[in-house]
């Protein structure tokens, strides 16, 4: 699904990233984790092609990302649900419309149901504030939010970067679950977190693979906890 | 074909795609107020040029069928020699008639310049002869010289060096006209490319979420396409109605004041203010089309 193959990335000439092989797999599930700064969301941000490798190659759904046109890069980001630590919205829209939006980009919005949606608000606890408009939401809301809009396209594959950083442990499992469920339909899930407690339990329902940066390196999968 | 089918695409609109882009006030009626500003303008240009070119015409074709002969002789040769040039006129092909202007007439003609009072009778004021032609009118070159033998005081004057200055003023002034009608289109191409640029950069945030959620670059400028090419066709078409106001208001044409009068549309040329608003949308299809796609590209 997405293949990194000696990838590096450099900042201005400061090594972020360097010699970086990865594959993801559908079905898979990665935890990404290490320390502040080490590059996380960086590897995240290449594996939609939010950023380019400065060397290396990076395939994302078979195609080498330095030969995608613009559109072939949006064909793309339709099949990955990404959520960012600084969730970003449209801010003249609700919450409803916001989560939504995906399928109004993609042309498909006949294949959700609104009760779908009020489902899927309901499942990240947002029901009540499905008219609120983004600015009026907590960090935790906003991550729910995003979260929610980065799944309702049933993506084949969810890059996170800190879900569940501004959540109470409560919520946190709620969101997972909703991942794992996901997962467990075949979605492949990379989640960058610093939330130990939260890996182990996943690892409890699905066979999760942990990943760790450290000095602009990617330890081998399979270190696991 | 395909061309057209955007358009309607983009009369008809997306209610999603356009709630994607914010509302932008300020912009919004800036870009509307140029459109019917710059919309307004053309109609009055249009206007002018083509009641210039109405009226030269007009003075090109009285002036055209005609010519004048005037007989400058002392006073016992006058009678003699103006009857030998009707004589000549009689006999020339492509004269439909000829007559001599009455002392009354001529006096009419001078009031303007000399007043009322002028004692015609004691000047030494040439006789003038009215021809009118016919067809494609006589051998100028011919009758110049029977008229040089039969009266060697005639002098024919069929009007060319008057016509010509007045067929090339019209001709400039359409030139004139056309010319800033597309200059001023020009100029609202511009604005319209510079209000769309800056609102694509004022929506930076919007673009990096929808880039994000897979939108294509054709989505995130259709809304801003069918935003300003709708705004322009109401400013355009509101400029228009008010310029088409305050030519209808102008007062008709009279032969007193044909110089500051008759500034309006005759015939098919009422239809012309109409063709404005599409036409301006049409430009800010394209202009914001570009506008977009190259910020687009930009920022991507």
């Amino acid at each position: 699904m997405i293949e990194l193959k000696n990838v590096s990335f450099n900042y201005g000439g400061w090594d972020v990233l360097s010699e970086i092989n990865l594959q993801l797999r559908r079905g898979s599930f990665h935890f990404l984790t290490g320390p502040s700064g080490s590059g996380k969301t960086t590897l995240l941000n290449l594996c939609y092609q939010g950023l380019l490798p400065t060397t290396g190659m990076v395939r994302i759904f078979e195609q080498d990302v330095c030969e995608m046109t613009r559109d072939d890069i949006a064909k793309m980001r339709c099949r990955i649900g990404v959520v960012h630590q600084n969730c970003q919205f449209l801010d003249h829209l609700n919450v409803r419309e916001n989560i939504r939006l995906p399928l109004v980009v993609s042309g498909c919005e006949d294949e959700i149901t609104l009760s779908n949606l009020d489902d899927l608000l309901a499942w990240v606890g947002l029901a009540e504030r499905a008219d609120a408009l983004p600015a009026e939401l907590s960090g935790g809301e906003r991550q729910r939010a995003a979260l929610a809009r980065a799944t309702i396209m049933s993506p084949d594959l969810i890059l996170a970067d800190e879900p569940t950083g501004n959540v109470d442990w409560e919520m946190a499992q709620r969101l997972m679950a909703l991942l794992v469920e996901l997962n467990k339909m075949g979605k492949a899930i990379l989640i960058a977190t610093h939330d130990l407690n939260l890996i182990r339990t996943v690892k409890s329902e699905v066979p999760a693979r942990v990943l760790r940066i450290n000095n602009t390196k990617l330890q081998m999968p399979g270190a696991d906890l | 074909m395909k061309i057209f089918r955007v358009i309607l695409e983009v009369l008809s609109g997306d209610s999603n795609a356009d709630r994607v882009v914010p509302p932008s006030g300020f912009t919004a009626r800036l870009t509307t107020f140029s459109a019917a500003a710059m919309a307004f303008l053309i109609v009055f240009v249009l206007a002018l040029s083509l009641a210039m070119g109405r009226l030269a015409a007009q003075w090109t074709l009285e002036l055209a069928n005609t010519s004048t002969i005037r007989i400058s002789a002392p006073e016992s040769q006058m009678v003699p020699q103006s009857e030998a040039v009707l004589e000549v006129l009689r006999t020339t092909p492509g004269i439909a008639s000829a007559r001599v202007i009455s002392d009354a007439e001529q006096r009419k003609l001078l009031e303007p310049w000399f007043g009322p009072d002028l004692p015609i009778d004691n000047l030494p004021i040439p006789r003038l002869i009215e021809v009118l032609e016919e067809g494609s009118g006589p051998d100028f070159f011919g009758l110049k010289l029977r008229l040089s033998a039969e009266a060697p005081g005639a002098v024919l004057d069929d009007h060319t060096r008057w016509r010509r200055p007045l067929v090339i003023a019209a001709t400039q002034l359409r030139i004139l006209g056309l010319v800033s009608i597309l200059l001023i289109m020009g100029s609202m191409a511009a604005m319209i490319t510079l209000a769309a640029q800056s609102a694509l950069a004022a929506n930076g945030q919007v673009i990096d979420v929808l880039r994000l959620l897979g939108a294509r670059d054709v989505y995130i400028a259709r809304a801003f396409v069918r935003r300003f090419t709708l705004r322009a066709m109401f400013g355009a078409g509101a400029g228009t109605v008010l310029a088409m106001i305050g030519v209808l208001v102008m007062p008709d044409a009279t032969e007193e004041g044909m110089f500051l009068m008759g500034l309006g549309f005759q015939g098919w040329h009422w239809i012309l203010p109409f063709l404005i608003p599409p036409l301006v949308a049409f430009m800010a299809f394209w202009a914001t089309r570009w506008a977009a796609f190259r910020t687009l590209a930009r920022v991507g």
